[in-house]
């Protein structure tokens, strides 16, 4: 009797997980969908867009118009730039954290995620005029910084939740047999945590990858991401769907794929933790 | 030893004056991703054939994520832009701030005094152009000649309110999914608050009167909205609130609006067939009125500027002389036709015979000479600025007066409720902002 009810719970959630995950999939889809169409296909009824012709013409035409490459090579510099700057300053300020805890260091992790409620606009300005002083608009080494500074306080918290769970027990071992902290950290921490260091370098890869507000503001050409590339493709005045549907595919593609590969470590990365 | 020497210093001093005679100025245009600016990009050869020495490096952006940005740029100096596309709203505001540079030494051939007055007035601060229009648009009736037709009426060229209203009523059927009028209603001051600021000029409303105090409280603006809601509710389609340019010009490509009053620009493409099932059966007329002396057309232009300070002053003044002179319009007509010309800025582009066979050409030039920037009202206003006010506080403004209205459109609130709402709220921003004393 219980193994049948589980059966058709099992059923239902399963049913329901399915019926979420395409929910919010779908405008990936849809974008997805559009990008093969025409213009003038592109805004019919969702039945007639389905059964319309299929056409490459909207991906041909943003490569013509735009270099692609450029921006997709900005990203990736971008986003693994900032990711593994961040690291480099997140992995000895968790491990400090979660293993020599002070008495302030809970205070300092909430005031650290303090900085991500702030409206970014509120500090355009200041960011602007800093960034202007020091040369540092529209290249890349700027907003890698920026990024980083963005991002570490996720860091620093996924790394730290994850340190939690590795016994202190272990590390005291290594310290027995005469590590000292930079081989505490480098041989016996970073290769225990791995799978946490993965997750958050991917979840990062893809935050840093998606920052629309800072790389579109503090970029013109030269260091211009992805999402620079998209915002060139969108018109209040005038039908461009399909267009703008190409370039967003072209730049959610990548990481669309690295998301579909590593699915596992970033579930895993963002649930650990939550189930103490 | 001494002839290497003097071979390598030759050689040193011959590439010095090599590098220097190639020496190119680039320059970085910022400009929204519109037909017209696309185009451009695509005629460059055109350009660099005459200035060779001008590299010009495009930044496309989506209309608000330009305004924002060259804003930013502009108001900290940040020198990342030579040209910038500005709007008919900034150009006043920041021509003010002296933050343009002024273009009235343009070359004589660039003919200043052909550019269509009503544009060229909304350019001008203290005598100075500020900004090169590039393409100007208005606001007018795109309607159905088929329906009207069948509902047994004559569009006039200059229609009222109250015909548009009758039109609408005999043109909707729900159930065949065509609906009379179709019109902005997405929350916004360049979305539905450019439509109805432009409208409520019409019926002898204002935003402010010679006191900065707002009028959402007096009878002309309750006539406006209430006459809006009346006309959308009853004829429009439905979800009507989340409707801005692109969603109403989708409905009328695909034949379920009688009649769309929007942006003149629209015209080329509700005309096209290749996108438009309605292509041959669209007719044009004026803005509506009230019988009150205005029309309820806007007036825009995207206009080319440059920032005070930019290193590179002489070749962007370059760039947008040949961008919006005369010769550009004749190239782009020679290579993509007379319709593809960008519109409503120079009167000899309206002489001429050959442009003069485009269908809505006509209607373009009227609707851009029937709106006055420094005279938009029936009465006497202390501001600039026919569908916006060029303050700066009006695009919080706007968009939250919008808000007001779009939710009133909604049904979730009454016309009064919203009308009393703006009142309030423009009233407390107004004074915060020190122009009620």
């Amino acid at each position: 009797m219980s193994r049948k009810t589980t059966a058709t719970r099992q059923a239902v959630v399963t049913v329901a997980a399915w019926t979420i995950g395409f929910l919010i999939f779908f405008p990936i889809l849809w974008t997805i969908i559009l990008s093969f169409k025409s213009e003038g296909d592109a805004i019919k009824a969702p039945l007639d867009v389905l059964t319309s012709t299929w056409s490459l013409e909207s991906y041909h035409e943003v490569q013509e118009r735009s270099n692609y490459l450029k921006h997709f090579w900005n990203s990736v510099v971008l986003s693994l730039g900032s990711t593994l700057l961040a690291l480099l300053i997140a992995i000895p300020a968790a491990w400090s954290m979660a293993f020599v805890p002070g008495k302030r260091t809970k205070d300092l992790l909430m005031w650290m995620l303090s900085t991500k409620m702030m409206p970014a606009v509120g500090v355009l300005v200041p960011m602007y005029l800093m960034f202007r002083d020091f040369g540092l608009l529209d290249t890349r080494i700027g907003l890698v910084v920026v990024l980083t500074l963005i991002n570490l306080p996720i860091v620093v918290w996924m790394l730290y939740t994850y340190f939690k769970e590795i016994p202190g027990e272990i590390l005291e071992a290594a310290r027995m047999d005469g590590a000292n902290l930079r081989s505490e950290i480098l041989y016996i921490l970073t290769p225990m945590a791995v799978p946490g260091i993965a997750s958050t370098l991917l979840l990062n890869v893809i935050l840093a990858w998606n920052e629309a507000f800072w790389t579109l503001q503090l970029t013109t050409s030269n260091a211009a991401p992805l999402t620079q590339f998209i915002a060139s493709y969108s018109s209040p005045e005038g039908l461009f769907y399909a267009k703008l549907s190409a370039a967003s595919t072209m730049a959610i593609a990548p990481i669309l794929i690295l998301g579909w590969f590593s699915q596992k470590q970033l579930v895993r990365g963002l649930t650990f933790g939550a189930v103490k | 030893m001494n002839m290497t020497l003097r071979a390598m210093l030759g050689a040193t001093v011959s590439l010095t004056l090599a590098g220097a005679a190639l020496a190119e100025t680039t320059i970085t245009v910022a400009t929204v991703n519109n037909g017209d600016m696309i185009r451009m990009q695509g005629l460059m050869d055109a350009f660099n054939a005459k200035h060779p020495d001008i590299k010009v490096e495009w930044v496309t952006l989506e209309e608000n994520v330009l305004r924002q940005k060259v804003t930013t740029d502009i108001a900290t100096k940040g020198g990342q832009f030579d040209v910038m596309t500005i709007g008919t709203y900034e150009a006043p505001i920041w021509g003010k701030q002296g933050w343009l540079v002024s273009l009235n030494d343009l070359p004589a051939d660039y003919d200043v005094d052909d550019l269509l007055p009503a544009i060229r007035g909304g350019l001008t601060v203290d005598g100075n152009l500020v900004a090169a229009p590039f393409y100007g648009e208005s606001s007018m009736v795109m309607y159905r000649t088929d329906l009207m037709e069948k509902a047994g009426l004559t569009m006039p060229d200059a229609p009222s309110w109250d015909f548009i209203r009758e039109a609408a009523e005999k043109m909707t059927d729900k159930a065949g999914e065509v609906y009379g009028i179709c019109l902005r209603g997405k929350a916004g001051w360049g979305e539905n608050m450019a439509f109805l600021t432009a409208m409520s000029n019409s019926f002898g409303a204002k935003w402010f009167d010679m006191d900065w105090k707002p009028q959402f409280d007096q009878q002309p603006w309750k006539d406006t909205l209430t006459f809006y809601l009346d006309l959308m509710n009853n004829y429009g389609p439905p979800g009507a609130s989340n409707n801005g340019f692109n969603e109403n010009l989708a409905l009328f490509q695909q034949g379920k609006c009688g009649m769309w009053i929007d942006a003149t620009v629209a015209a080329s493409f509700v005309t096209n067939p290749k996108d438009s099932t309605v292509a041959d059966k669209v007719g044009f007329a004026l803005a509506p009125d009230k019988g009150l002396g205005k029309r309820g057309n806007w007036l825009w232009a995207w206009n080319l500027a440059i920032p005070a300070g930019t290193q590179k002053e002489e070749a962007a003044k370059t760039f947008v002389a040949w961008a919006t002179s005369k010769d550009y319009l004749a190239l782009v007509a020679e290579k993509e036709g007379w319709a593809n010309v960008p519109p409503g800025t120079r009167t000899s582009l309206y002489a001429n015979p050959e442009y003069q066979k485009v269908p809505f050409a006509k209607m373009t030039l009227d609707s851009i000479n029937a709106a006055d920037p420094t005279h938009p009202t029936v009465d006497e206003v202390p501001y600039v600025g026919v569908q916006f006010v060029a303050i700066p506080e009006f695009q919080g403004l706007g968009t939250a007066v919008g808000q007001m209205f779009s939710a009133a459109l909604a049904g979730s609130t009454s016309a009064e409720d919203a009308l009393a709402q703006a009142q309030a709220m423009v009233t407390t921003e107004m004074t915060r902002s020190g122009y009620i004393k």
